[in-house]
């Protein structure tokens, strides 16, 4: 069993294990004394301690020895039949993958026509069916919310989903993709290329590009740093690049903070968001209810019927 | 045989007024919490007082402060008066006391401020680990010291429990709490992932164990003879349960783990031996329950015995519901709801609460020379103490086979029943973005 790196843990478990039960069943054996007569008195050990403190020597009580003989030979099975003796899988080979995978493969069957049936429509086609939206916005919260919270507005480092900022592209096959396959972005460490001036330099730079600086020296040495190091991704101007993922920084919309403080420390430490992989958990059907889901919600419909009623 | 004289008292009388003390304390903040459950908005939006720092505040209380004083108490008591000898070391003595207290202030302190190791009912961090240490080393040198020293062959079978209790103790803490300091205030486990967890309820589950059961059994060992003025029912069966618990105690943890990523055999295990605990903690229960066969008729008057006695049956009925809710099937409905909550309160207040509660009646008049106030009090204590315990565990029972049912409810479509009413449960997003807590500093 690959739980051990060599054949020694096997008996290591073992041996305890069984000798433990043994000597548990010796103990009670050896302590097992012969039934008292009916009308004898019990008798007591003849130590006494602070004044008054005595012990008799009743006999075990059977019924209770019985129970611990019931519960022993009932753990014996049990290691018999399930996997517990070191790398010895248990006759019945149960695993609990195998459970897992039983019990997933039973509610497959019952579920998956459910979302396979949608499959087929288009997902803005989808986020304008009430069923599927609503189908859609369960999935969410089942598998999205730890993240991107309840209402799907975000927190610190993991985007909104409600406005129409996206880092990646927010046209339907996009968020398919992104939900699919997941997203890695990077933000690389400047901190110790720029040294503290030059972080902070640039970030006034950053506050600038959206109207926000009050340190024009500053932001001009900042500019500099920036045309050298950042345009690589976030472009001359500042406007991000959704094909990595680069966030727009002349918009008011911030995934970490916007603060000069929080830019600060985006610029000295990086950044590392990164969104897991879906396409193997969830399958691609419910993936693409959930797109659909997602994109309604920046998206509300003109027949009243939109999702979130401002 | 010595004069009573002769015996360290002043240490006792000490963690004796701590024990009650540390009960009203550690209980008021869990009914706080509780309150919390019902009412978020009491933890008034300061840090400080939410729910996720006071709970440790609460767990650690009850236990280590309440329990841990009452266990000093006791223990310090008995072993100066079956040992006919005055307690080793006053000095040491004297500085476990001071040192424990010292050790629940910075609790009291650090919960509060978020500081935490993350590890149940093992949050204090590394540096207050290292006194709880220094303390507990005191501790077994004082209560092995006086053993080493008695004046009777036989050590008594209180005795036994507490030395099992302290020795295990210091293994546990130990070994759950080695930790490479980043900071005085931060560390990290020296453990990773599922190795962290089992070790983390190695811990845990040998804390119920040892602290809270084998202690417990100590105190139990003394004062129901005591008070019943009965000779113990059965040594041979003392002998049996005490070292069957020591030993099949020590296998239980995995039980927290089912379902995890732990592997199946050590799951099994943990199964395997909390089933096989059932028989050697009702031993305990039994010497305990008939020490009382001849007097049972002092129940109707004494409601000290009363106490005791009740007490060591929800100790017979907790210990009966552990190995159930260890099953692997039972398990899978019970892990994560308020079931959980209820059995460890049957525990906490049923057992612990009430041997405390019994024997500190027992000891404060004898330690202060004086007599009890009223008795009626007590009897009264003892009926409002035994209802509130009965409805809180009765209401935990439902609740939480309740949300076990409800977990695994799907709607039409598959998806969790239970998420998606929590949907609906938070207000439909209004806030404009400006609101968003983490994103008030961009407005600056």
């Amino acid at each position: 069993m690959a739980d051990f790196t060599s054949g020694f843990w096997n008996w290591f478990i073992i041996v305890p294990v069984l000798g433990g039960i043994a000597a548990l069943f010796l103990l009670n054996r050896w302590m097992t004394g012969p039934r008292s007569k009916v009308g004898e008195k019990p008798k007591t050990m003849g130590h006494v301690w602070d004044e008054d403190l005595q012990e008799l020597n009743n006999p075990l009580p059977r019924w209770w020895l019985n129970l611990f003989y019931i519960t022993m030979v009932f753990g014996l099975i049990y290691l018999v039949l399930y996997p517990g003796l070191g790398s010895f899988s248990g006759i019945l080979g149960w695993t609990e993958k195998g459970q897992y995978e039983k019990e997933m493969a039973a509610a497959g069957e019952q579920f998956n026509p459910l979302y396979e049936k949608y499959l087929q429509s288009d997902i803005k086609v989808l986020a304008a069916h009430r069923d599927a939206r609503k189908t859609g916005e369960r999935l969410f919260v089942n598998y999205c919310t730890t993240c991107h919270g309840s209402d799907a507005g975000g927190g610190p480092g993991f985007p909104n989903l409600r406005d129409d900022d996206w880092l990646y592209g927010g046209d339907p096959q996009t968020i398919k993709a992104t939900i699919m396959n997941g997203r890695q972005a990077g933000m690389p460490a400047w901190g110790a290329v720029l040294g503290a001036d030059g972080v902070a330099n640039t970030a006034e730079y950053v506050l600038s590009l959206s109207g926000r600086s009050t340190n024009e020296a500053a932001v001009k040495m900042g500019q500099e740093k920036f045309q050298q190091l950042c345009i690589a991704c976030h472009g001359p101007e500042g406007k991000g690049n959704p094909a990595m993922g680069a966030p727009n920084l002349t918009d008011n919309a911030w995934l970490y903070g916007g603060s000069k403080k929080t830019i600060m420390e985006s610029i000295e430490k990086g950044r590392n968001g990164r969104m897991p992989a879906h396409a193997e958990f969830l399958g691609e059907a419910k993936v693409h209810l959930l797109a659909a889901y997602v994109y309604s919600l920046s998206h509300p419909l003109d027949d009243g019927e939109s999702p979130e009623k401002h | 045989m010595s004069q009573p004289e002769t015996y360290n008292y002043k240490v006792v009388r000490q963690f004796a007024i701590m024990t009650v003390i540390w009960g009203i304390v550690g209980m008021l903040v869990g009914v706080w919490i509780a309150a919390e459950m019902a009412w978020p908005a009491l933890n008034m939006d300061i840090p400080w007082l939410t729910f996720s720092r006071l709970r440790p505040l609460h767990t650690n209380a009850v236990i280590f402060a309440f329990g841990g004083c009452a266990l000093f108490s006791t223990s310090y008591y008995v072993v100066q008066r079956t040992c006919h000898v005055r307690l080793f070391g006053d000095k040491l003595a004297a500085f476990t006391f001071w040192g424990w207290q010292l050790v629940i202030l910075a609790a009291a302190i650090s919960f509060p401020l978020g500081i935490t190791q993350s590890k149940e009912y093992a949050e204090l961090e590394w540096p207050i680990d290292i006194l709880i240490t220094l303390v507990w080393v005191s501790y077994a040198i004082v209560f092995f010291g006086t053993i080493v020293k008695r004046r009777v062959s036989h050590i008594y079978v209180a005795n036994w429990f507490f030395g099992a209790f302290i020795l295990t103790i210091a293994v546990l803490h130990v070994f759950n709490n080695l930790v490479i300091p980043v900071s005085w205030t931060k560390s990290y486990s020296i453990y990773a992932g599922v190795q962290d967890a089992m070790v983390q309820w190695w811990y845990g589950h040998n804390a119920v164990g040892f602290f809270l059961t084998a202690g417990f059994l100590g105190i139990m060992y003394y004062f129901i003879p005591k008070q019943a003025e009965r000779p113990v029912y059965s040594y041979r069966l003392s002998v049996v349960h005490f070292w069957a618990l020591a030993f099949t105690y020590i296998w239980a943890g995995p039980h927290h783990l089912h379902y995890t990523a732990l592997p199946d055999w050590t799951q099994s295990l943990g199964m395997v031996f909390s089933l096989i605990l059932l028989a050697p903690s009702w031993g305990g229960m039994i010497n305990g329950i008939m020490t009382l066969s001849g007097a049972w008729q002092k129940l109707r008057t004494d409601p000290i015995l009363k106490f005791l006695i009740v007490s060591v049956s929800f100790y017979g009925m907790s210990t009966f519901e552990g190995p159930m809710m260890s099953i692997k099937t039972v398990n899978a409905l019970s892990h994560y709801t308020d079931w959980t909550i209820g059995h460890v309160h049957s525990g906490a207040l049923g057992w612990v609460g009430m041997i405390s509660i019994g024997a500190m009646y027992f000891l404060i008049p004898r330690l202060f020379g004086r007599q009890i106030y009223s008795v009626k009090l007590i009897e009264t204590h003892f009926w409002i103490a035994t209802i509130g315990i009965v409805l809180y565990i009765s209401s935990m029972w439902i609740a939480g086979v309740m949300q076990g049912l409800m977990w695994r409810a799907v709607n039409a479509d598959g998806t969790s029943l239970a998420l998606s009413l929590s949907r609906h449960s938070f207000p439909r997003p209004r806030r404009r973005i400006e609101e968003r807590p983490w994103q008030a500093d961009m407005k600056k």
